[in-house]
């Protein structure tokens, strides 16, 4: 790929910005990577079943590997039906027994426990985290690793207010939830998922991805650290096959799903006629619309949040762009600029942007975009940007003049790349947004309150962002509209998911 | 008064606060280490204007600071020499005489720094003196009041007009952005000086805070940006108060490179305005050479 | 029902009542042509309606579509007089109510209660349309500087499998989707559709803008699965105790993820609360940033 000619209208030389290591001879940062010292990790995990650490039944183990060097960190139990069969019951036995007959005020102070843990374990977490995913160490420390902890505090505190989560009504817990995470956010997604269960008094069997279980398992160790009683949190790895275990089991009460639109669909199917509760967090394909009144610096910075934040491996990624005609070569420009300041690589350089890519897999479907959208017509763009030789990359992209009609504006491609459309009026911008089948997020940039909040209100999706993109909070609920998903994470909303309304209180 | 050419019809772009801050926090996050480190660190020293603008300067002052920039530390004489020594009007001659020779430039403020409240008479009158006893550089003040209160033309044209009174000598634009209050209004400034004439924008007169506080600079700086890709005219910056470690100077030269590029990283287009930043600059290089931390007492003053 | 029946008088033939659907605001028959008979509790036919085919459900969801976005931008106070107004309406057409419920083998005292309790409901919801809102939303204080909220936004088109319960259950179902700004297609498949079909009348009479409620009579094994499947269906209200027919309206449910709410009652009486409201609404968190 070629970086296209510079925009019209506009008479200087391009600036230097190229940074790693002087690509353009001027003043370069040096490598800074994170030290790796007293982070320990295994080179065998087990199950976390009923409190214990288990081999798997039959035996059976997988590989996990760090994406950056493509070299094994670890072997994995992998569990079968037997295993979920275990891991349930062990969930069941300790909500029974244990959990729903603890004292609200006392199963809040076991995830109070988990927070704090979190908080001083945050260094090593986050390193273990870009070493098993790939993400950049600023985003594990800075993102992933505080709102993890932030979420068990936040859930932690609801425990003993359940009577004020439905006004009107009681609430009761649901029982055993059967819990599926994805690799973009291991850790967080945990957290999504057991922070609210546990503290509306559910016990959970959560299984994490197959490429990215290891800061899961350590969770399980603080967990087990923090006294929780055995059998409230189980943790089985494992693959697609475990997954299905886990959300299709009988026993289970309520099931939670954060991973493709293709998957959760199987899993609703699965679910259909059953009383089992159900919260779905699907794919996306979200239109991050740039209006001519924008701050356009920060319109373009927010761009990159959107696209670029843990290499595009994110469901609400702003993987759209549409940009008001009377401004488009600007941002456009200045997007490219911005972009050659990226710096992608070494996951664990703390001056990495872009990390590598989760796994061999999802580098393989990304590139097949990358063919997909040149041989529909895009014009695409990447950054000059020096990758390493081995390990999983893909440069930041601009898939320039897409259609409605092309792939690459209507599918999930789950990387860091990014297709540019523009738009001449207010109603066009937001008709090209909801023209899709997903509906999980949005993204207004607009000085105009009023034009942004007019914006919001008529894309359909869960969460939108105006003047910003890419924000969390455990207070925030999230989720989708249409196929992105069913339910919410987060918030009030978040806890809803995790109880039902009884009776006056 | 007439409507200067360089305020007719345009509009400086709506800067969002939040995104700024946020920008600032991960620009804030790099880590520059070793040699990259030690290469900024150089590149501070050059980059910095040694400054002195009190009530009690005197010329021995002067002529001592004049000497430290000449030699800023003894121990390690290959070290780069600052930029320039900054001073007011009636010092300029001290100064010009103990650098004559030195490649170190002279800069002065002028236009009744640092509050700008003087007829416009007096303060081109300044102008012109300080440039005759030999300023390189002049630092003038604009009338915040009149930026305000929207009177843009007027300080266009005061711009100008010093900018003409300073003839050959390079005009820096103090904005001031303690006392302008938001981002937008730092922004509409910056665009306003550089279409007036300005050859430097500068942040602050050191005298008010905030001064050089880190939004204020990468607001300035992609203001520079977008006046050199509409124009191609590179215009220089100097934040000024509030810059004293090494840490804060390195974290600006990273917001340079990321908004500006390679090419402003240079004397000419960059500056600090500071007084006690380059002691703690030299501290670091010593500790980055020996891998010993200095006191401050080994560096003079 | 009275108009079938010989008339009282000799001397004067009763004028009989073609029951229709109402779909867009009008009251079309099926485009199939098809009918099925109305019976009493006896098995007597007391009236013709129509059966409506899979192309009645897509006109019925194109009507709906069409008036989403105007009525979810209705005001709230707005919707709420609208519902009142309905309120109104029925209540003035209380006797011909109580008339076909009682034809329906409701006892008089029953039929009249019913009207009175489906009267009174549509009041409580027409309440609800302007505080449902204010309860269930929330300012989320979020650790960054953004305002940070989450309302409810209605899912849109919402399809009823209108329950067995002729006018109480029909009402319960309606009244909350619409009260929040949803729009519906409601397929009456129960053993007496005759107080669905004339409910369309007084929708029709009470400022509910055409395609706000559509009403289809018919079968449900020809209508169900159609409207299941639908892609520009949003959600599913399913008013059936029977788990099976829950089951495969699901499965349908799934080409495009639908919302499904299923309400497994037979007596509607209690069934009143904010959170038949909320069950058909979708939460949308909005960020934005607090600087200058």
């Amino acid at each position: 790929m070629t970086n296209s000619t510079p925009s019209t209208g506009l008479k200087a030389p391009k600036l230097r910005l190229g940074i790693r290591d002087g690509s353009d001879d001027g003043w370069g940062y040096a490598p800074a990577p994170e030290s790796t010292d007293h982070v320990e990790l295994r080179d065998r995990y087990g199950l976390f079943i009923d409190g214990d650490f288990t081999d798997a039944a039959d035996g059976r183990t997988f590989e996990t590997a760090n994406p950056a060097t493509e070299e094994k960190i670890a072997d994995v139990a992998l569990a079968g039906d037997a295993d979920v069969d275990r891991a349930v019951a062990a969930a069941r036995r300790a909500y029974d027994e244990v959990w729903s007959q603890l004292a609200p005020r006392e199963r809040g102070k076991y995830v109070y426990r988990i927070a704090r843990v979190l908080q001083e374990r945050g260094r090593e977490l986050a390193i273990t985290e870009s070493l098993d995913g790939g993400k950049p160490i600023r985003e594990s420390r800075d993102v992933d690793i505080p709102l993890a902890a932030a979420h068990f505090f936040y859930y932690a505190g609801w425990a003993d207010k359940l009577d004020y989560a439905f006004p009107g009504r009681g609430a009761r817990a649901l029982g055993v939830a059967g819990q599926v995470i994805p690799w973009n956010f291991p850790l967080l997604m945990a957290a999504w998922k057991i922070a609210p269960a546990i503290a509306a008094g559910n016990t959970v069997v959560l299984k994490p991805a197959e490429t990215t279980p290891l800061t899961a398992l350590k969770l399980a160790e603080i967990i087990r650290d923090a006294g929780v009683p055995p059998g409230v949190v189980n943790i089985v790895t494992g693959a697609g096959e475990t997954g299905a275990a886990v959300v299709q089991h009988e026993d289970v009460d309520k099931v939670a799903f954060t991973g493709s639109t293709e998957v959760g669909k199987l899993i609703r199917r699965a679910l259909a006629g059953s009383d089992k509760h159900y919260t779905l967090e699907l794919g996306g394909k979200a239109a991050n619309l740039v209006f001519e009144d924008a701050a356009v610096d920060q319109a373009v910075e927010g761009i990159v949040n959107g696209i670029f934040f843990n290499q595009g491996h994110v469901c609400c990624a702003g993987s759209r762009l549409l940009v008001q005609e009377s401004v488009a070569d600007e941002v456009i420009s200045k997007l490219k600029d911005r972009m050659e300041t990226l710096i992608v690589g070494d996951p664990l350089d703390k001056n990495t942007d872009i990390g590598a890519i989760n796994s061999r897999a999802q580098l393989d479907k990304i590139e097949e975009y990358l063919e997909i959208g040149e041989a529909e017509g895009a014009e695409p763009f990447q950054t000059s940007c020096p990758v390493p030789e081995r390990g999983y990359w893909c440069r930041p992209t601009l898939f320039l003049q897409a259609s409605q009609s092309h792939r690459v504006v209507q599918e999930e491609i789950f990387g860091p790349v990014l297709a540019v459309q523009t738009f001449r009026t207010v109603d066009e911008g937001i008709a090209m947004a909801n023209n899709t089948p997903y509906g999980l997020s949005g993204g207004v940039w607009s000085d105009k309150g009023a034009k942004a909040f007019r914006v919001t209100s008529r894309i359909r999706a869960g969460v939108l962002w105006a003047n910003t993109y890419n924000k969390f909070d455990p207070t925030a609920p999230f989720g989708g509209y249409k196929e992105s998903g069913i339910g919410r994470e987060g918030g009030l909303a978040g806890l809803h998911a995790y109880l039902r309304p009884e009776a006056a209180a | 008064m007439q409507m200067s050419p360089a305020t007719a019809s345009f509009e400086s772009p709506p800067i969002d606060t939040v995104g700024v801050e946020e920008r600032v926090a991960r620009l804030c996050s790099r880590s520059i280490k070793k040699d990259a480190k030690l290469q900024a660190l150089h590149l501070t020293l050059s980059m910095i204007d040694l400054t002195t603008l009190e009530g009690a300067d005197s010329e021995g002052k002067v002529r001592q600071l004049c000497a430290k920039a000449l030699q800023l530390h003894a121990a390690l004489p290959d070290l780069p020499h600052v930029a320039a020594v900054c001073v007011y009007p009636a010092l300029v001659g001290v100064a010009k005489r103990a650098l004559e020779g030195s490649g170190i430039n002279v800069a002065s403020v002028a236009t009744s720094f640092p509050a700008g409240q003087a007829p416009i008479e007096i303060k081109l009158l300044e102008v012109r003196k300080a440039v005759e006893a030999g300023a390189d550089e002049v630092d003038m003040v604009i009338s915040r009041g009149r930026c305000l209160a929207g009177d843009f033309a007027y300080s266009a044209d005061e711009i100008a007009s010093v900018k003409e009174a300073c003839g050959e000598a390079h005009l820096k634009v103090i904005l001031e952005t303690g006392e302008l209050g938001t981002l937008d209004a730092v922004r509409r400034a910056s665009d306003l000086a550089m279409r007036s004439g300005a050859d430097f924008i500068k942040t602050s007169t050191g005298k008010i805070k905030p001064a050089a506080t880190m939004p204020v600079v990468l607001v300035m700086l992609e203001a520079i940006r977008d006046h050199y890709l509409r124009t191609g005219e590179k215009i220089g910056m100097k934040p000024a108060g509030g810059i004293s470690t090494a840490k804060d100077a390195i974290r600006h030269l990273v917001m340079v490179r990321e908004t500006l590029g390679q090419d402003w990283l240079d004397p000419d287009l960059y500056r600090f305005g500071a007084s006690s930043l380059a002691n703690d600059v030299l501290r670091q290089i010593v500790k980055q050479r020996s891998g010993i931390y200095q006191s401050f007492d080994d560096f003079s003053l | 029902m009275s108009e079938q029946r010989p008339a009282a008088a000799a001397d004067r033939l009763p004028v009989l009542k073609t029951h229709k659907v109402y779909v867009g605001g009008k009251f079309p028959r099926s485009e199939s042509g098809r009918l099925d008979r109305a019976l009493a509790p006896d098995g007597t036919p007391i009236a013709n309606i129509c059966r409506c085919s899979r192309k009645d459900v897509r006109d019925a969801v194109t009507a709906a579509r069409a008036a989403q976005a105007g009525w979810a931008a209705r005001t709230a106070y707005n919707r709420g007089q609208i519902l009142y107004r309905i309120a109104e309406m029925l209540e003035g057409r209380s006797g011909q109510f109580e008339a076909l419920l009682a034809a329906g083998g409701t006892t008089p005292d029953q039929a009249a209660a019913e009207v009175q309790t489906a009267t009174d409901r549509l009041l409580h919801y027409a309440g609800w349309t302007d505080k449902f809102q204010q309860v269930f939303s929330s300012v989320n204080p979020v650790a960054t500087s953004h305002f940070n909220f989450s309302i409810l936004e209605p899912m849109g088109l919402v399809g009823v499998l209108a329950p067995e319960s002729p006018l109480l259950g029909l009402v319960s179902s309606i009244a909350p989707a619409i009260a929040g700004g949803n729009t519906t297609v409601v397929l009456v498949t129960g053993s007496q559709p005759l107080p669905a079909t004339t409910f369309g009348e007084v929708l029709n009479s009470s400022d509910v803008p055409g395609g706000v409620v559509n009403i289809l009579t018919g079968r449900r094994d020809e209508m169900l699965a159609p409207l299941a499947a639908h892609r520009d269906v949003d959600a599913l209200l399913l008013c059936s105790p029977d788990p099976g027919i829950a089951r495969s309206a699901e499965i349908e449910a799934v080409h495009n993820l639908k919302r499904v709410a299923v309400r497994p009652h037979d007596d509607w009486k209690n069934i009143q609360s904010p959170y038949e409201i909320t069950d058909l609404q979708e939460v949308k968190t909005t960020w934005h940033p607090i600087g200058s």
